[in-house]
Order: structure tokens, then sequence, then C-alpha cells
């Protein structure tokens, strides 16, 4: 698909709407993760609305399929608000969010038993070794699969990130695409502070890795790059530099958002900003 | 019969399995050991030695597992384990993928690369997780055939190998199955239920005891979960004393799982667990060890009258 013929503003009000729908299943359940998940919503969005993840929400199971994996599991807030979107479960499921006896299992972090999901999440760092395996998978089965997967910036202080870079690297494993959601903060300080993972472009490309650096809420922007044919012999990655909270003022860049739902008064409040 | 490691018949049953192009097996740079190495030769495309990276290559193959594929992760039970609880967890278990993990040079019979080589732990570990099976062959024939029941098994297992050469127990007319115990030899009056190397250490032992005219029965438990919970219970109801013997620490191995089911059935017979005394061992041969340690067929002969005199 040619980026001209991409509705940009159409992706930006599905992002709007799937930031409403996030922040209420979070506001709803009590609990759950609206920082990391506003961070990831244009993302997201621009994968699953934008013609590039190759999908049928009614065959989850179609071994064709593009893969997505959300490696920073917790925000699923915003992982469940797309795949009730994309049909892959019902909208009313997602009433279920982080309750006991989920018909849809919607548990705080991701698992595979709902449609759409490829495997658990929860403890970080897991992600792209797993999205590598799948993707070594694909192409064994002479599949022309991509595998996409969203890695959190704090994610990636965990070794296992690094592992699996060098991993993808000595495969010349170039269906694999990792975007990292460099949304600068992490639970307990700014990622800087807590460790800082800068220079990060270098880092990646001296892992062997073919290294892109968008703005990660310009939408052309994140549709062009993920419009880009795959790299030759690299595994791709995307430096997406986003906002922590992105969209509702009070909540971006804060850490104090990191894990909290929002009270009904500050429900309210990110819902008339998110128009 | 064949007088060989465990690890070896895994290696040697692969190329074999490996016919099937959903076999893919994964290293963590200890192939020629972990005897992967020649399945890499026969099928460089799908053999993934992912370097010395557990934590990755536990992760990749669930990520295989997902596609269809059916992934063998083999390195040192000692790294294989202890550095990805939670990748096994999270990725593998939880998550249901079809992984087998293998770890070669199981317990203190490792010897001379000390104990921070000396895998003691793995059966109570993997025991405790759910959805996970855990095998432990005794001999070559048996860890041939339990290889390919693994291939067939769908889901996650743990599958326990050694390096030392062992004696042959089983021949090829031998028919393993998960979650089946087999009696090795018949006797009466007492019943060691033994795994993995112990199952060689009690035949030794009771070879002894038999020209003490001491004549006791020997079962094998090679799956430990799920254990053969019939098998345990009738020959502790036949025997009225029992023995438990393996190459791991004394605290959730063997020993504790089939007291788990001796307790569920409120069965109380005199009971001695030979293992590993919640301590680390030292560097030795394997054979020193077990006599230092208290795993040897010595020990057992001992363990053997000591629980008969509580009869």
């Amino acid at each position: 698909m040619n980026i001209a013929k991409v509705d940009i503003i159409g992706l930006e009000n599905k992002a709007l709407e799937l930031r409403r729908l996030a922040l209420k299943i979070i506001f709803q359940a009590g609990s759950g993760h609206p920082g990391g998940s506003l961070s990831a919503t244009d993302l997201m969005t621009a994968l699953f609305f934008g013609g590039i993840l190759r999908y049928d929400s009614s065959q989850p199971d179609d071994p064709k399929r593009d893969r997505f994996l959300l490696s920073k599991g917790h925000a699923s807030g915003i992982y469940y608000s797309v795949l009730a979107k994309a049909g892959f479960i019902n909208e009313s499921d997602l009433e279920d969010y982080r309750k006991i006896n989920s018909a849809r299992f919607l548990s705080g972090h991701g698992h595979p038993k709902t449609p759409g999901i490829e495997i658990a999440s929860g403890s970080l760092g897991q992600g792209l070794s797993v999205a590598h395996g799948i993707a070594l998978g694909t192409r064994l089965a002479g599949l022309d699969s991509k595998v996409y997967v969203i890695l959190g910036d704090g994610e990636i202080q965990e070794g296992q990130i690094w592992e699996a870079a060098m991993s993808a690297s000595k495969f010349n494993t170039n269906n694999l695409i990792a975007i990292v959601d460099n949304n600068k903060v992490a639970q307990d300080n700014i990622t800087k502070d807590l460790k800082d993972i800068e220079p990060i472009e270098a880092k990646w490309d001296s892992f062997g890795w073919d290294v892109h650096r968008i703005n990660g809420h310009n939408m052309t922007e994140i549709i062009k790059i993920l419009q880009m044919a795959i790299h030759p012999d690299k595994p791709r990655v995307i430096i997406a530099d986003t906002i922590k909270g992105k969209g509702v003022s009070f909540m971006e860049g804060k850490t104090a958002w990191h894990g909290v739902a929002p009270s009904k008064e500050d429900y309210d409040k990110a819902l008339k900003e998110l128009g | 019969m064949k007088d060989a490691a465990t690890r070896d018949a895994y290696g040697e049953t692969l190329l074999e399995i490996g016919e099937n192009s959903n076999i893919v097996v994964l290293d963590s740079g200890v192939s020629d050991s972990t005897r992967t190495k020649k399945f890499g030769q026969k099928f460089p495309d799908r053999f993934f030695n992912m370097g010395i990276a557990e934590a990755d290559m536990v992760c990749t193959a669930a990520g295989l597992a997902t596609t269809g594929k059916i992934p063998f992760a083999t390195s040192f039970a000692c790294f294989l384990l202890g550095r990805t609880m939670d990748q096994i967890l999270v990725s593998v278990a939880y998550s249901n993928t079809n992984v087998k993990l293998v770890g070669t040079h199981c317990g203190i019979a490792v010897g001379e690369d000390g104990p921070s080589a000396q895998m003691i732990v793995d059966i109570a570990y993997t025991r405790a997780i759910p959805n996970m099976i855990v095998i432990q062959p005794a001999d070559w024939e048996e860890a041939a055939q339990a290889t390919k029941a693994l291939a067939k098994h769908e889901g996650p297992a743990y599958f326990r190998l050694g390096r030392p050469k062992v004696k042959g127990i089983f021949d090829s007319s031998y028919k393993f199955e998960i979650g089946k115990g087999t009696i090795v030899k018949q006797g009466n009056d007492l019943v060691i239920f033994a795994t993995g190397t112990m199952v060689q250490e009690s035949l030794i032992a009771m070879e002894q005891l038999a020209k003490e005219n001491i004549n006791i029965s020997l079962v094998n438990i090679s799956t430990i979960k799920p254990i053969d919970r019939e098998i345990i219970v009738k020959q502790t109801r036949n025997h009225g004393a029992i023995i438990t013997a393996e190459d791991h620490n004394i605290i959730g191995g063997l020993g504790d799982a089939v007291g788990e089911v001796l307790l569920d059935h409120q069965i109380s017979v005199p009971f001695t667990r030979i293992a590993v005394k919640d301590q680390f061992a030292e560097t030795g041969t394997g054979p020193q060890l077990y006599e230092k340690y208290g795993l040897s067929h010595n020990h057992i002969v001992k363990a053997v009258k000591v629980t008969l005199n509580k009869k």
C-alpha cells in the first residue's frame, strides 16, 4: 500500500478512539498501566489498522499470518482494546479485563488463550527472543510472514534483549522487526536516571541491526517506516520516540501514571482531552 | 543392551527423529558435550546454536513451538534451568508451548567440575511447574525411547540426562511409556524406587544383598512427573518397606514425590530416602562423590538393612 493511499487522518482518529477505550477499561478494572498503553497506541494503531500487519481476525491461527507481540506486556489496556477493534474479541469482552472468570482470559498481562495473542508476557525481556523464534519458524516453513514486537525502553535494560539481538543478527533474521516504544519513563524513575539506555541507535547498530529512529506519535512517519521493504539480511529495529501517557496532559511523562488506574475525576478529565 | 551415557542415546536418537522436519534442536554453546552437534551437521537448517545464552535459547524455542515446530532446547542442566526459571515459567509452561528442555550433566555424578556444575535441584524446580512433565531415563535404551516419546508428547517437558556411561539395563524389547514405572527386578520384603543412575547403583547393591539372601524389588521411576501412583501404591503395599534413590537433593526430588503419593493414600511404612543430604558436594570423581555423599551401592545396602529392621 502506498503512503498516499493510507488515510492518515482516519488512523489518527482511530488512535484517539483506542486511547479512550484503553483508559476506559483500565478505569473500569480499577487497575492497570495507562502510561505505557498511551505511548504505544499510535504504533499499534498503524500496525493493526494501517495495512501493515497481515491478519484475519476470524482465523487467528492462520499459519500465513504476520505476528505481533507486545513484549512490554503491562500495556495490555491498549492491546485488548486493539484486539477488540480488530475483531479478535468482542468489545463486550473488555468488561472482563483483569476480572476473575474472564471469558477471553483478559489477564493483567496477555496470554495465548486470548485470540490474537501469541505468547504470555509479564516478565520483561522475553518477547524479543520469542519473536525471533517465531521468525525462524516461519522462515523454515517457507512463509513470508513478518514478526513485529514492541519493546519498552526500560525493558531493554534486561540482558536477554541483547542476547536475542546478537542471535537475530547471527541468523540474519530479516523478517523480525522490533519497535522500541521509547517513552523514556519506567516504573521507578525516568529511564535515563534508572539506567541510561542511550546511545540506543549505536547499541543496536553495533549488534548488527538495521536501525531507524522516528517520532512514534507521527502517523505519517510510522506508516512510512513500517511500509519499508524488509532489509536484505538484517533484523530491523525502529526506535520510536514517544511520550508516556501521550494525549492526557497530566499523565504525560509522569512515572506516577505507570501502573495506576485513574480516579473517576481524572478519568473524566482525560476523556475531555481525548475529544 | 547398550552401555553408554543417556546423553549419547539422546544425540543418536535425534538423528533418527530428525527425519521429521518439524524437529528443531537448539543448544547454547555446548553441543559437543550435550551430543546435539551431529544433529547440527545432519540438519543444519534446523539446528540453532544460540551461543552461551540460555535465556534467549529457551524463549526462542518457545517462539519456534508456536509455529508448529518441536524444539529440543539443550544445555547443561545447571545452566539450562538455573538461568532460565523465569523464561520456563512464562514462555514455556504458562504459555504451554511444546518445548522439550533437555538438561545433560545432571547430579553429582558430573564429578570433577564441582558443585557449580552439579545440578541437584532441577527435579524440584521442574516438578513444581504446572503443565511440565519430568523424565529421567535409566540407561541408553530407555533414553532413546524416551526421546522419541517426547517428540510425540504435546506440551512442555524436562528431560534429565547424565554425563557418565551407564550399564545397559533394558534391551530393545523394553517399552518405555510416559507416566509408567517399571519393575526391573521382583523380590520381596522391600522395594526400591530409583531413578536415573541410581537404578544401576541399586542393581549392584542388590547383587551384594542377594549373597546374604536378601532379595528385594527394584522399580525404575523414569517419569517423575506425572508419577506412576498406581505402581507406587501397589508395590509399597506388597512390600511394606521402601527406599527411594536419586542423584538429586533430598528436598523436592523423587523421594518427596513418592512420599506425597503415600501421604495422599495414608500409607505408613518404613521409608528411607537416598539422595544428596541438602548440601553441596565437592570435586572428585563421580564414584568417589557417590561414596562420600551417600549415594553409592554400599550406602544402598546399608539403607536396605536398616529399613528392613524397622518392619
